[in-house]
């Protein structure tokens, strides 16, 4: 997998902590992987939407992936109470569902992003940063791909 | 079953294999499934309701599902790793699906899918006049994959009964 420039907290300098929330405990491990790469710190990891509001309040990571579709509470219900509760929250949901629709929904429920599935490291690199800038985020050394 | 409905799901899966396997996809065979469906490797289900209801079994031959997995592992996955093989499945079809759901969605029809299960009986139920099932053979260079798709129209079904009644 390419070696991305690390993204760094901007208050601090620290690795940026994850939540990963995927029923897959196969699509975690990929993001988590993925994540590492971007000199991530990968927190908690969470099954379903119930858990994942439970791991956020106990972990308070700075950024959320969040899968769509998992069993008990689906990924827009949880990003929404999660958001309900701590308006900053910094949630991107990343499923293969994406029409159009369901972006929208994730969007106006307080999610800060979208990643399509198969996710591409480039793209949530990218996406990472984005949604990071607010905290002052650096990041070290070359770009995306270096 | 009309092409449309098709269509995506031919062009997500040879989408999603292809940068799966890092290597070209061809359809091999594509044909109309007359008996219950047989469980040919590591296959995973998907149910879909709403609009268009039905089910999508997605099955890799062991080989290239070996592939599939160490390729989105990062890692080497052997024969004994049977539980990572089957996660590496069944999120193959989640991906593939839900990109194919995607492009109908966008084109109109609305439904729901279910998270993927593991379709582990020999065996499948039937396909009925109501349900046609339609299976397309991929071939890869590490083995089959196979897609069996038996969905249907349920709007349509909705819109002509009201037709007749009215």
């Amino acid at each position: 997998m390419e070696k991305f420039a690390p993204i760094k907290r901007g208050e601090d300098g620290q690795p940026v902590r994850y939540l990963i929330v995927d029923d897959s405990v196969f699509a975690r491990k990929n993001l988590a992987r993925m994540v590492e790469t971007f000199g991530g710190q990968v927190i908690g990891e969470a099954g379903d939407g119930v858990s994942a509001i439970s791991e956020y309040e106990r972990l308070t990571p700075d950024i959320v992936l969040m899968d769509i579709t998992m069993p008990q509470m689906e990924g827009i219900e949880a990003a929404e109470k999660i958001v309900r509760d701590h308006p900053s929250a910094r949630i991107v949901m990343v499923s293969s569902v994406g029409y159009q629709e369901s972006i929208v929904a994730a969007l106006q429920r307080g999610a800060r992003h979208f990643v399509q599935k198969p996710v591409k490291p480039e793209v949530l690199y990218e996406v990472i940063k984005y949604v990071m800038h607010d905290d002052g985020t650096t990041t070290r050394g070359a770009g995306a791909g270096a | 079953m009309r092409m449309e409905l098709i269509q995506p799901f031919i062009n997500s899966a040879d989408a999603v294999l292809a940068q799966g396997l890092e290597s070209p996809i061809s359809i091999e065979n594509l044909s109309m499934e007359q008996e219950a469906y047989r469980r040919k490797g590591i296959a995973a289900e998907v149910n879909l309701t709403g609009e268009i209801e039905g089910r999508i079994i997605f099955d890799v031959d062991l080989g290239a599902a070996l592939q599939l997995a160490s390729r989105l592992a990062g890692v080497e996955v052997s024969e004994t790793d049977e539980d990572l093989v089957r996660e590496a499945v069944c999120e193959l079809a989640n991906q593939i699906i839900g990109n194919s759901v995607t492009t109908l969605n966008d084109q109109g029809f609305h439904f729901r899918v279910h998270p993927p299960t593991l379709h582990t009986s020999e065996q499948g139920s039937k396909s009925s006049e109501d349900t046609e099932a339609l299976v397309m053979c991929f071939n890869t260079s590490s083995g089959n994959v196979f897609m069996n798709v038996a969905l249907r129209y349920h709007r349509r079904r909705t819109l002509e009964s009201a037709a007749v009644a009215g």
